[in-house]
């Protein structure tokens, strides 16, 4: 019972962090319909850019992931500028490939410069015990950081004008163009702030986590699942997609081993992909 | 005579894939024969997913699953069952026949980005569970004992056997390749790769047709995974089912150009001898996926129909040698 | 003989109501016109019948069989064709292989040489011959227009819906599809079109039907028709433009 406790609040920590990844893999997928595989190579990113800031400069890592906030915000919209902005309406091979192809140049480059060896920031903070359950102040700090982000994206969608420009262009594009509203710019802002989340999260699991360049990618598979249960193009859905397969995951080791927890995970996602292409909680078609 | 020029498109395919094949034949050099075993390889999966991707135009993001899978199974009947490798070979068609008919019946519903994100998903799927397999060896996978190639007349005489056999399928795949291409089956494809709500209303009967395309593109990747990990002596998940040479694949087949007969072809000797040379070569051998990358992103932003297609769209007058 | 009876088709959206209570009867070898303001339900009405929608309520029965809810390529196998009021060719293929997909693939399934041979008859009659070895994509609308028409007569179908043939075409083309549809006629072929272009529905058509938020409100001859009030008032609320309309101005 204990066992299942401790399990079960990692997990549920933890899905903090998945739904944030998964919002930026949903948001640009809700505003232009391209799923972006280079995002778990920017996730990758965002882990780095805090180690280096606090290995060789010694930047504290909550500083850290600010910065690597703003670095995923510009890097987002370079690759929109350079990759995306060309297929936006072509068939949809064309985006996934080109976002693809992204991700081989930052995986290239990255395995390169970092190699494939695991990095470890090691932060030490304190831990709180609730009876049976231990919750390391690293873990409880990340997701009260993703709650707070998730927030400001809320504010940021529904009560700013740029927010509300790309829920209009998310809603119609060509609607949105007629209005005035520059497209262009807001989708680059989007795949700005996709990329954003991303490396946010990575910077956040950075702070509790080993990781390696190649590791964005299991980030980028879970947040495909997650998308796919809180329904792609839905941010919130995310959020409460990243809580499920984190309890999930909390779930599983206790009555089998970990190894299976990908299995079901991906069987999940196909199911779901194949009866409820929405989400669980949209509209069924 | 006549009948030779209708199949000049094929002719041309085949001729070419011999003339790639050529040098380690003529010489009997290994090496050699190592680096145009992979090319044949690349040639054959290229061209199977030609068959979903250029001619059905769906996106299978995981079709290496069917290497992999018809790799395990087969690897399984010579290790376990001690049957032979052409026993195993066919076994690995038919079961990743089968696996795509039974996807084919589920997935083939989904449309668009869905689609592929689902064969991504069945990709993980199926390596996790593999992974948990016991009898196919879990996550270490299974090796082979090295007097099972006595029966083939040792270790050396079976890695040249298995070069030639990957020739003839390369070849078979061609002409498989072609015969859908040109044929009434392809042209429902075809209608269904431009607008499936038409070709329906036309009477293409869709649902059925996808299946079979997708079967189709899985036989060969099923047999090809057999005869690999014969030849490689040993298997494992991470081996079986890589993510990346599942887009390797589409990047082939986009380099060459799809929905042609030639381009997957041209379109896997091209990618394959360029990473060749990459990996070699001193400067780039290390960020060679980089460079990878941005040739693809080249191709996807610049030269969207390929090597073939952008060359039948430059000279109409040979769109009958360029198929 | 009845080819087609329609029997209290209703289809509705969510809430909202496309088609309540249609029901007619086509009888064999004539034109039956279909028209009524933007969005009053025509194109859906075609949906149902040829299979892409399955009818909230009601049947459809084609040839003495009742297909309700059969899928499109189930309605060409058995012999209807259609064409759409927003063109879809298969724009990378030829010309001649757009048609050959209906002669191969409708009701008599032919194989890919007799399937070109048909085509060629085919395309010689809407007059895209000379563009056979064209790609779709590369036509204008009105040829795109041809081009449907070419694909559904390649089926050799008992019954074709014509949705909107005529929008976006100039005068003489206008007069050249009117006449193709004539002959096509003249073949033994039932048809049903939905047009906006008054003259020439009213020209062509034995019957026509009226359609207005989904609702028949008339059925008859055009001569009936044009003068019906009920019609009239629907159509533009406001006689005057409306006998404008009739008298034949687009």
């Amino acid at each position: 019972m204990d066992f299942i406790l401790a399990s079960l609040a990692d997990g549920l920590l933890l899905g903090f962090i998945y739904g944030i990844a998964a919002m930026g893999l949903t948001l640009i997928w809700g505003v232009m319909n391209v799923i972006n595989l280079a995002h778990g190579p920017i996730i990758a990113l965002g882990m780095f850019t805090v180690y280096l800031l606090f290995t060789f400069l010694g930047i504290p890592p909550y500083l850290g992931v600010l910065l690597a906030a703003v670095f995923g915000l510009l890097l987002g919209i370079v690759i929109y500028v350079i990759a995306v902005q060309r297929v936006i309406d072509a068939p949809h091979l064309s985006s996934l490939l080109a976002t693809f192809s992204v991700n081989m140049i930052i995986i290239g480059i990255g395995t390169a410069i970092f190699s494939t060896s695991p990095r470890n920031i090691d932060l030490q903070l304190w831990s709180i015990s609730l009876g049976p359950v231990t919750l390391q102040g690293t873990r409880v700090v990340a997701s009260f950081i993703a709650v707070l982000v998730t927030a400001g994206l809320y504010y940021f969608l529904y009560r700013t004008r740029q927010g509300k420009y790309i829920r209009a262009v998310a809603n119609n594009r060509a609607a949105a163009e007629l209005v005035g509203i520059p497209s262009n710019r807001v989708l680059a802002l989007s795949f700005g702030i996709g990329a954003m989340l991303a490396t946010i999260a990575g910077a956040l699991i950075a702070t509790f986590l080993p990781f390696n360049i190649l590791a964005g990618g299991t980030y980028e598979l879970k947040s495909f699942v997650i998308g796919v249960l809180g329904g792609l193009g839905n941010p919130v859905g995310a959020l409460v997609g990243g809580l499920i397969l984190g309890l999930l995951e909390g779930i599983v080791p206790t009555f089998t081993q970990t190894t299976w927890v990908p299995v079901i995970e991906f069987v999940l996602f196909v199911i779901i992909l194949l009866v409820r292409p929405n989400g669980l909680f949209g509209a069924k078609q | 005579m006549k009948t030779l020029k209708n199949h000049l498109g094929l002719i041309t395919s085949l001729v070419i894939v011999i003339l790639i094949a050529i040098a380690p034949i003529v010489s009997g050099n290994a090496a050699s024969r190592e680096v145009v075993f992979t090319i044949l390889r690349a040639i054959v999966l290229a061209s199977s997913l030609n068959i979903l991707l250029g001619y059905t135009g769906y996106v299978s993001f995981g079709h290496i699953v069917f290497f992999g899978f018809g790799g395990y199974v087969g690897f399984y009947l010579i290790t376990a069952q001690g049957q032979s490798l052409w026993v195993a070979m066919l076994a690995g068609g038919v079961v990743s026949g089968l696996l795509a008919y039974l996807l084919g019946k589920a997935i083939l519903r989904l449309r668009g980005a869905y689609f592929a994100l689902a064969t991504i998903g069945v990709n993980e799927a199926v390596r996790a569970f593999i992974n948990n397999f016991e009898p196919f060896g879990g996550p270490t996978g299974m090796t082979m004992n090295f007097s099972v190639y006595q029966e083939y007349g040792g270790a050396m005489k079976a890695l040249e056997m298995s070069f030639y056999i990957m020739l003839v399928l390369a070849l078979l795949v061609v002409v498989l390749s072609y015969v859908v291409r040109t044929s009434k089956f392809g042209l429902g494809l075809l209608a269904i790769r431009e607008d499936e709500d038409a070709a329906e209303v036309m009477g293409v009967v869709a649902p059925d047709a996808k299946t079979w395309a997708f079967v189709l593109s899985a036989i060969f990747p099923g047999m090809v995974g057999a005869l690999f990990f014969f030849k490689n002596g040993s298997v494992e998940p991470l081996d079986a089912f890589p993510l990346h040479t599942s887009i390797e694949m589409i990047v082939m087949v986009m380099l060459g150009g799809q929905g042609t007969v030639l381009g997957p072809i041209l379109g896997a000797a091209g990618y394959q001898r360029m990473r060749g040379l990459l990996v070699t070569s001193p400067i780039f051998k290390n960020i060679q996926l980089a460079v990878s990358g941005g040739l693809l992103l080249l191709i996807v932003l610049f030269v969207p129909a390929g090597v073939i297609g952008w060359a039948r769209q430059r000279w109409p007058k040979l769109r009958r040698v360029l198929q | 003989m009845m080819i087609l009876q329609v029997q209290g088709v209703s289809k509705n959206f969510g809430g909202l109501q496309a088609l309540s209570n249609v029901t007619f009867d086509l009888p064999e070898g004539q034109i039956l016109g279909l028209i009524g303001p933007n969005g009053a339900g025509k194109t859906t009405l075609f949906n149902v019948i040829n299979g892409v929608y399955t009818p909230s309520e009601g049947r459809v029965i084609f040839r003495g069989k009742d297909v309700t809810g059969q899928k499109t390529y189930h309605m060409a196998h058995a012999g209807m064709a259609r064409t759409h009021q927003i063109v879809k060719p298969l724009n990378d293929l030829t010309v001649m292989e757009n048609v050959m997909v209906g002669a191969c693939f409708g009701r008599e399934s032919h194989n890919l040489k007799k399937a070109r041979q048909i085509a060629e008859e085919v395309l010689d009659f809407v007059g895209l011959a000379e563009r056979a070895e064209q790609l779709a994509g590369s036509l204008n609308v009105g040829q795109k227009k041809r081009l449907e028409m070419a694909r559904a007569l390649a089926s050799h179908p008992y019954l074709l819906l014509l949705d909107e043939v005529l929008a976006g075409l100039n005068p003489s083309e206008i007069a050249h599809m009117v006449d193709i549809v004539r002959r096509i006629r003249e073949q033994g072929i039932t048809i049903i079109m939905i047009e906006h272009v008054m003259h020439a529905i009213m020209n062509v058509s034995d019957r026509i039907l009226v359609l207005d938020y989904g609702q028949q409100i008339a059925e008859g001859s055009p001569e009936e028709i044009s003068q019906n009030p009920k019609v009239i008032e629907a159509y533009l609320g406001d006689p005057k433009l409306a006998e404008r309309l009739m008298e034949g101005g687009e």
